[in-house]
């Protein structure tokens, strides 16, 4: 049968196709399995990596900022636990309702309560959604009460920067507020720690040392699904708190300077002479960092940052003062120190002396008379000034200031709003006014007018220098726990004046090659130490013997028996009309008053601490700023005792 | 014994005897993967998709046993029926058919929405299947015969790749192609064929879709759109390369829970599957589907009339088909293109086109000596 042939052909067409379509197939399996194990077996890893990363997320938790301690360890800078109120929306029925309810029981205002509808319609439903930053314990306890049925609500405990001196500190440590994208962009760690509503230094030590304090983020590890929602917590690492840093200032001398400088304009800086560390730094007017905490309101901004007082200003080291007299012992200073005058040299006051055809006024009109060094800085000789400053020059008294820190700042970089003040010569004018300098300004620059420009801690550091011998100190007022103590310093600054007095005996080869070889800790800033011993000497005259301009403020208990110069800086050239007028300072308009300041190390007999006082538009020296001074030593030298005591147990304890 | 003589109808209980129960048991064992599966996609709980799933099986099973009783001439018989009706029923579907997520594929029969297309993979073989049946060897490369195959198969190609659905549209045209060349096409028309499909291909592409386009474009290269169109690609072999050697384990596979899998109980129930149970887990999975095409093909080997044959090989290949395209698919070694996986996805009109070609199947089986004039 044709058609039963056909059919077995048929069939064997079938089967032989049918085995080739086959074989295809085991081939295509094979493939598949072997996709298969490259896929899971080969690249598991980094699949399982790639699956991780999709998903677990990181939730980084805002860290807690180190503290500040003062020298006696109280905290000037801490946290405060704040209680917050969230809500995720998602876990809420009727959002509405809810938020009526919430503004009721919270008392909202209603611009308050538009901004959290504004917020909430900005994030996820799952996202949490502050309600509030900082609820009052009231608030909370009423919240707590009605919880049961605010479903989605959650009172949450949180820390917040604190500042319990409040306006005590305010210029020292700076305020922290919330990292603007500034903040962000500048600073790498806060790049890496940033998380919503962190709050980071904004001025002060608290920008400074902004990278210390920080500490690190806590890690909440979440699974999340495809959209980002968050599914279960897998882990939590608590975040280290950042370091704390200890101040030397003692917040009892703080609180008092900041009392004595009450409604005034100015600053009150005082210093440990052997130590440098700053034991009080006061700006006055303050404002309370804890205003900028939660977002200061733009009233209370408006008030600071208005007022014609500057509460805004670091005035001791952003204000910038002629120093006045102030100034005076430094040119005494490099005048005997480079020969152009010993301490017998005598110059007749006349109350003004003419120069180049211009009249140069002392302060007292009828003049002092024959006055010697001592005298002329007891009683604040002008014309004696302007005599010696005239023989001297104006580039040798520059190195001298410049050695005793004028015109550099003490604290280098602690503080990012440091002024350097200026300490002319005549290279400075030619460079940068493009003049040649002339004798009159020498003069001038002797009574520390002029182009002389001063922070009141440089001068706070000068009169230590001066107090201490002539030795250089190194201000600070962060606690380092290797500094060295008093009796180091002390040892260290002996032998440094050993070796100077042996070096000048030596050749002069020799002691150039030394004094070039060890640039040293503490070096003399002097040639002869007898020049600063005159100096202190005419400083204590000016205090404490009958017609010294600081005389009525003096103690005459040894133990707080201070010496100081007054300083007076002017404003405002003072026309001849003002001159013949004579007028008291209450009669002129506060903004041409003179800057009143006061210089002082104390106790005269082993001295410790030296101060410096400015009063913005004062007056005089001798009636504003020196009656502070008096007030101050009788604290300081009382706290003297307890600041030993503290650095004694702290080295018993390491 | 009357089993010894043709044309003998064999007894209820020589039926039962009859039945293939090794694919009887793979397809069982399919099942029950599948009802897991689908319990892991709704995140370890009984919800729609698996109950709907399971309820599906269970009642397509049945069915495909008790069709599986009607003799082989009653396919035969009604071969060309079929092909009409599921024709009749495309028609349908692009004229009144239900939309869904940019395509109208389906059609509403109150108690179930069908995809005619889905029944399409399957009739179309039967189809060819009595079409070849007749015709003699001598015959089969005749214009005549080679031109009403490609009338038959093109019609439905066409109403399926215009709903649009490429990926159902390609497996009935390989289902049909398959047949062809089993029913003894010359190879050379297959090789000229793919040639003028070479030539005519930058054509064909102008007139796909602009998403059947991005498609091609991603699957050549995945990374160049990571969360759009790679975004399929990317996050399935993430899953099946993290599953490892013995999978992240029933219900933790992180990748389907945590919803990154798109479509995880339609297209890519394999990568859910791969991902839970590693390459061992695929690897049984794979051998369950080679045993089902091995058993198929082996009832086609030992039916002696040719239509039967003809369809188990065809079937057989189909199932062969379906399975690599879609696991190539997930596993990044063809485009995406819209196709289920046997049993194992999510999808009624799947479910029982799968089983019908089953039924048919098993029909054979029990009928194998059954001749057909």
């Amino acid at each position: 049968m044709l058609g039963e042939n056909s059919g077995v052909k048929k069939v064997q067409t079938i089967n032989r196709r049918m085995f080739i379509i086959g074989a295809a197939k085991l081939i295509v399996f094979t493939g598949i399995i072997a996709r298969l194990f490259s896929l899971q077996i080969t690249e598991n890893k980094k699949y399982l990596t790639l699956s991780d990363k999709n998903r677990l997320r990181e939730w980084r938790l805002p860290p807690v900022r180190g503290e500040f301690l003062d020298y006696f360890g109280n905290v000037i800078a801490g946290n405060l636990k704040v209680y917050q109120l969230h809500v995720i929306p998602e876990e809420v029925e009727n959002f509405k309702y809810l938020m009526v309810r919430l503004k009721k029981i919270l008392s909202l205002t209603n611009r308050e309560f538009k901004g959290i509808i504004k917020q909430k319609n900005k994030k996820k439903s799952w996202e949490t959604l502050i309600i509030s930053k900082n609820l009052t314990w009231e608030q909370f306890t009423k919240v707590n009460y009605f919880l049961h049925d605010l479903t989605g609500v959650k009172p949450v405990l949180s820390v917040s920067r604190n500042y319990p001196f409040s306006e005590n500190y305010t210029h020292i440590l700076g305020y922290v507020s919330e990292a603007s994208q500034k903040d962000i962009l500048n600073n790498e760690v806060i790049k890496s720690k940033h998380v919503p509503g962190l709050k980071v230094g904004k001025t002060g030590l608290e920008k400074t040392f902004e990278n210390e304090l920080i500490g690190t983020n806590g890690i909440q590890r979440y699974e999340v699904n495809a959209y980002g929602k968050r599914i279960n917590q897998l882990d939590h690492t608590e975040g280290l708190n950042g370091k704390t840093i200890k101040l030397t200032i003692d917040t009892e001398i703080q609180k008092l300077c900041s009392e004595l400088l009450k409604d005034l304009a100015g600053s009150i800086s005082v210093m440990d002479i052997y130590t440098g560390e700053i034991v009080a730094m006061q700006s006055s007017p303050s404002f309370d960092p804890n205003l900028f905490l939660f977002g200061i309101n733009q009233d209370d901004w408006q008030l600071i940052r208005n007022n014609p007082l500057k509460p805004l200003v670091n005035k001791t080291l952003s204000g910038l003062y002629s120093p006045g007299s102030t100034f005076k012992p430094m040119v005494a200073l490099s005048a005997l120190e480079n020969g152009t005058i010993n301490k017998n040299f005598k110059v007749n006051c006349m109350g003004k002396i003419e120069m180049y055809g211009q009249t140069y006024h002392c302060w007292k009109k009828k003049g002092h008379g024959v006055v010697n060094l001592k005298k002329a800085m007891k009683q604040s000789c002008d014309t004696y000034f302007y005599e010696i400053a005239r023989k001297l020059g104006v580039d040798r008294l520059k190195e001298t200031a410049i050695k005793f820190g004028l015109g550099e700042k003490v604290l280098n970089k602690t503080f990012n709003n440091e002024k350097k003040g200026l300490i002319p010569d005549t290279k400075w004018k030619k460079d940068k006014l493009g003049k040649s300098w002339v004798i009159g300004e020498t003069l001038i620059t002797g009574i520390g007018q002029g182009y002389t420009q001063t922070t009141p801690l440089q001068l706070c550091q000068m009169t230590a220098q001066l107090a201490n011998g002539g030795f250089k100190i190194y201000p600070k007022i962060i606690v380092d726990e290797n500094s060295k103590t008093e009796e180091d310093i002390k040892f260290i600054m002996n032998t440094n004046f050993k070796d100077l007095n042996e070096k000048k005996k030596g050749s002069q080869e020799t002691s150039e090659l030394l004094g070039f070889v060890n640039k040293k800790e503490h070096e003399c800033l002097f040639d002869d130490s007898k020049n600063i011993k005159l100096v202190r000497e005419a400083m204590f005259a000016s205090t404490n013997e009958v017609g010294g301009t600081s005389y009525s403020s003096r103690i005459e208990d040894p133990k707080y028996q201070f010496a100081g110069k007054t300083g007076t800086s002017q404003v405002k050239r003072i026309t001849k009309l003002a001159r013949e007028l004579d007028l008291k300072t209450f009669e002129i308009p506060y903004n041409d008053r003179d800057h009143a300041l006061y210089i002082a190390f104390g106790p005269y007999i082993n001295p410790r601490y030296a101060l410096s006082i400015v009063i913005e538009h004062g007056g005089s020296g001798s009636s504003t700023a020196a009656p502070i001074a008096k007030k101050l030593f009788k604290l300081i030298i009382d706290r003297h005792e307890l600041r030993e005591q503290n650095r004694v147990q702290k080295v018993i304890k390491v | 014994m009357s089993q010894n003589s043709f044309n003998t109808k064999p007894t209820f209980f020589q039926k039962l005897k009859n039945f293939d129960y090794v694919l009887i048991a793979c397809i069982l064992l399919l099942g029950l993967i599948s009802a897991l599966s689908m319990y892991s996609t709704d995140g370890g709980e009984i919800l729609f998709h698996s109950k709907s799933h399971i309820i599906k099986f269970l009642i397509f099973f049945t069915m495909m046993i008790f069709l599986s009783f009607l003799n082989i001439r009653f396919w035969h018989y009604f071969a060309y029926s079929f092909y009409v009706v599921v024709l009749f029923f495309l028609v349908l579907a692009s004229l009144y058919g239900i939309k869904a997520s940019g395509s109208q594929r389906w059609i509403n029969l109150y108690f179930i929405n069908l995809q005619p297309s889905e029944l399409m993979k399957v009739v179309i073989i039967l189809c060819f299947a009595k079409y070849y049946h007749r015709i003699q060897l001598n015959q089969v490369n005749t214009f005549q015969t080679i031109f009403i195959a490609l009338v038959i198969l093109i019609l439905p190609i066409m109403l399926v790749i215009t709903q649009p659905d490429l990926g159902t549209s390609i497996l009935i045209a390989l289902s049909g192609l398959v047949v062809l060349w089993l029913a003894g096409i010359n190879i050379r028309y297959f090789v000229y064929s793919f040639i003028a499909i070479l030539i005519s291909m930058p054509f064909a592409i102008a007139f796909l879709q602009p998403y059947q386009k991005l498609r091609i474009l991603t699957f050549l290269n995945p990374d160049r759109d990571p969360l759009g169109a790679g975004y399929q690609i990317i996050q399935s072999k993430i899953a099946v390369g993290s599953g490892g050697l013995s999978g992240k384990g029933f219900l933790k596979g992180t990748q389907s829970y945590l919803e990154f899998l798109p479509e995880k109980h339609t297209d890519f129930i394999f990568t859910l599957f791969a991902e839970e149970h590693g390459f061992l887990g695929s690897l049984t999975l794979l051998l369950i589907y080679i045993i089902i095409i091995y058993r198929v093909l082996r009832i086609g080997s030992i039916s002696r009339s040719y239509f039967a044959k003809l369809f188990c090989y065809g079937y057989g290949s189909a199932i062969f088909f379906y399975v690599t395209v879609n696991m190539c698919m997930v596993l990044g070694l063809l485009p995406i293109v819209g196709s289920p996986l046997p049993i194992m996805s999510y999808g009624g009109s799947s479910m029982l086109a799968t089983m019908i070609g089953f039924a048919i199947v098993m029909s054979a089986k029990i009928n194998y000596k059954q001749l057909i004039a």
